[in-house]
């Protein structure tokens, strides 16, 4: 019990991923259809997408868009950008952080408290890999099409059976 | 201009991809010469950057021109060329570029209707490289690492044989979780760090605090097993050898000596840029371990290279032993292993490619993909033979070869560590190259020659008259495939003969980043 309220409770979002992703893993490398690999992959990818969006979350905070600067728009979205992630570095490690100094000063320029705003880099980050994640999705499907053209089958086994048959297509 | 070449040598050839979309598929002749000229600039930009920073060091270019004064180290994407990525710039291209000469007609026999797009994709898994290469971003690193992986997958699939595309939807399995596994692990330093700059972490994990945290730990195991899938290192190698043996003879040339190779070079930029020796070796303290499992995959690579009868396998086999090399060298946590790790980076590079294009040649003109049906072979094509056994005696580790010169480092930092099991291995591996070559060679040389009775065998000229698909037995290749296997054999022989300024230069790329740290050279 201790160890649920501890450990558990608290990160409940990465017990999560954890499982999700053993999940994924799991239908990876022990499914025989190849489709369901795919949504096995897909369930991986998915939970670490998880993970990093769990990494962006702070209590009370909001999205991180500025309303009252409209002069210099861009490179205090970049400041805030920055910043959010130093101030994350300092939440997680209670011990170190160097980088006060340069978080106040901005803080003092702009008056922009980075407790307000969630974290955006990871979230800009996971856009980037779901990206990555939906092409790679692509590329897997146009090829799992191209084994069923020549094998007639999308069952590991029985692709596994014909290419020791020296089945279709397979001219060595 | 010259201060943009970090962004040229990555547009060219995305912007040569583009090209060969928009104009290669009304005229499939217009590809080539795209292709070519995209390579060039690229080629040309690698070495511009090489003499550059050998002469006045790194080089920081900030993609978008992200100003380091306004905001922190980190915002934006940082490009950082060293001597150790300048030099990987130019194997990377001289590979393509030598690789896009072989594919002249080839290409186009292989992927006969979707000839531009095999150019498109080869273009971009060049870009993914170069970019994999000069990033100093571990996220960007880990786009990049998926860009080359995507086309690969595409490219593996393209084979015409349809075991191809089997291996490759194998391949995409594995390489999906190895780059997940890559990126969980940069979601970790993130956490830590609050960065995702490579220097930036450098300079915040080498606060001593950070030693027993074991966020970072879990960071590190995570990327380098990634890693690992993705460089093929042994119980890992799974993916290998089907999707190199079974994908188009082009890719096989392209994908062999860059993939493994680039990975590996990924591997030595996180140890020492992002972690730096001191963590990886002091703090972790896994040198030992690490080169044990090298040792094992050396071992593991030749035993079942010798096991196989198709010539593809068999190299690919021993891609897997070459990788434990390169792995054991970079874990022997002394300034000569690195050396010889990353020098054997360079110099398989170009004996891999040296051999995968004598045995892409062997297939296509004799029909004979299996060992024991290559006799004869000297008499029949001197000139690919030849290029065949400069790589073989450059993977056995003889004298004025390359691959000699790497040995030698790795075996003199194996002996100043005391990795004993290491140096017997490379000896053995050695060893077991000898004898798999030596059956090669005298197969080839001493075995009946099937076509003795064409007359015209030896005739030297007779390949540049009839370079059609009618003499496919008889006579050498093309000068298109035959010509970058023999310069890519000078190379293999030039770059041992000269190892001494290229050591020089991975030495001063060592200068910038110790792999004996300042703690460990305190005690």
């Amino acid at each position: 019990m201790e160890f649920l309220n501890a450990s558990v409770i608290p990160y409940f979002n990465y017990w999560i991923y954890v499982v999700l992703m053993m999940i994924g893993l799991h239908a990876m490398i022990t499914k025989n259809n190849l489709i369901k690999k795919l949504i096995g992959m897909s369930i991986f990818q998915t939970a670490i997408i998880l993970f990093y969006v769990s990494i962006g979350v702070k209590t009370g905070s909001t999205i991180p868009i500025l309303e009252h600067h409209h002069d210099e728009g861009h490179a205090e979205t970049a400041h805030a950008v920055a910043e959010s992630g130093d101030h994350h570095a300092e939440e997680t490690d209670h011990e170190k952080s160097d980088h006060g100094n340069n978080e106040h000063a901005i803080e003092a320029d702009h008056g922009i408290d980075p407790d307000h705003f969630a974290n955006p880099l990871p979230h800009v980050l996971m856009l980037t890999a779901i990206v990555v994640g939906v092409s790679t999705l692509g590329v897997a499907l146009a090829i799992s099409q191209s084994i069923y053209k020549d094998f007639g089958s999308l069952e590991e086994n029985e692709i596994l059976a014909k290419i020791k048959q020296g089945g279709p297509g397979v001219d060595v | 201009m010259s201060e943009q070449l970090p962004a040229i040598i990555l547009l060219a050839p995305l912007f040569g991809a583009l090209l060969t979309g928009l104009a290669g598929n009304r005229d499939h002749r217009r590809c080539f010469p795209i292709l070519i000229s995209a390579l060039a600039v690229s080629f040309g930009c690698a070495i511009a950057l090489l003499v550059q920073v050998s002469q006045s060091g790194p080089i920081d270019y900030f993609v978008g021109g992200w100003n380091t004064e306004r905001v922190p180290l980190g915002v934006g994407i940082q490009l950082r060329i060293d001597a150790l990525n300048a030099l990987l710039l130019v194997v990377i291209t001289t590979v393509a570029l030598l690789t896009a000469v072989y594919s002249f007609r080839r290409a186009g026999e292989e992927n006969t209707e979707k000839t531009p797009q095999f150019y498109m994709l080869f273009q971009m898994l060049c870009v993914g490289l170069l970019g994999i290469t000069v990033t100093a971003d571990a996220f960007n690193l880990f786009v990049l690492v998926e860009v080359s992986s995507l086309t690969s997958y595409a490219l593996v699939a393209m084979g015409s044989k349809s075991r191809g595309t089997v291996a490759a939807f194998n391949y995409l399995i594995m390489g999906t979780v190895g780059a997940s596994f890559y990126l969980l692990g940069v979601g970790y330093l993130y956490m830590q760090t609050g960065t995702l700059n490579m220097a930036a972490i450098h300079e915040i994990l080498a606060d001593p605090a950070f030693g027993k945290s074991s966020t970072v730990f879990v960071a590190f195991i995570l990327i380098l097993v990634g890693v690992w899938i993705k460089m093929a290192f042994f119980p890992l190698y799974g993916w290998l050898p089907n999707a190199y043996s079974y994908c188009p003879s082009t890719t096989s040339c392209l994908l062999a000596p860059l993939m493994t190779k680039v990975s590996v070079y990924v591997m030595i930029r996180v140890m020492l840029s992002i972690f730096g020796a001191d963590w990886v070796f002091q703090s972790l303290g896994w040198s030992h371990t690490v080169v044990w499992l090298a040792v094992i995959a050396i071992l593991a690579g030749s035993v079942l290279a010798l096991a196989q009868v198709e010539l593809k396998k068999m190299l690919c086999y021993l891609i897997v032993a070459e990788v434990g090399y390169m792995v054991g060298g970079a874990w022997l946590a002394n300034h000569w292993g690195m050396v010889g790790a990353i020098y054997h980076i360079l110099a398989d590079a170009f004996m891999t490619l040296c051999l995968f294009i004598a045995a892409n040649i062997f297939i296509k003109h004799c029909r004979a993909d299996r060992i024991d049906q290559l006799e004869g072979l000297f008499k029949r094509m001197p000139l690919t033979s030849t290029g065949f056994v400069v790589g073989a005696l450059a993977m056995i580790g003889v004298p004025p070869t390359a691959g000699f010169f790497s040995k030698w480092y790795l075996l003199r930092g194996g002996i100043e560590s005391g990795q004993w099991g290491y140096v017997i291995a490379l000896l053995v591996s050695s060893l077991v190259n000898a004898v798999l070559f030596f059956r090669i060679i005298e197969i080839a040389y001493f075995g009946k020659n099937p076509a003795e009775s064409h007359d015209h065998a030896h005739d030297e000229d007779s390949h540049q008259g009839q370079a059609g698909e009618a003499t496919l037995l008889g006579g050498e290749g093309r000068p298109a495939t035959v010509i970058p296997l023999l310069i890519t054999a000078a190379i293999v022989i030039l770059l041992g003969v000269f190892n001494a300024p290229v050591v020089e230069i991975i030495q001063q790329a060592l200068e910038g980043m110790p792999v004996v740290g300042a703690a460990a050279a305190a005690r």
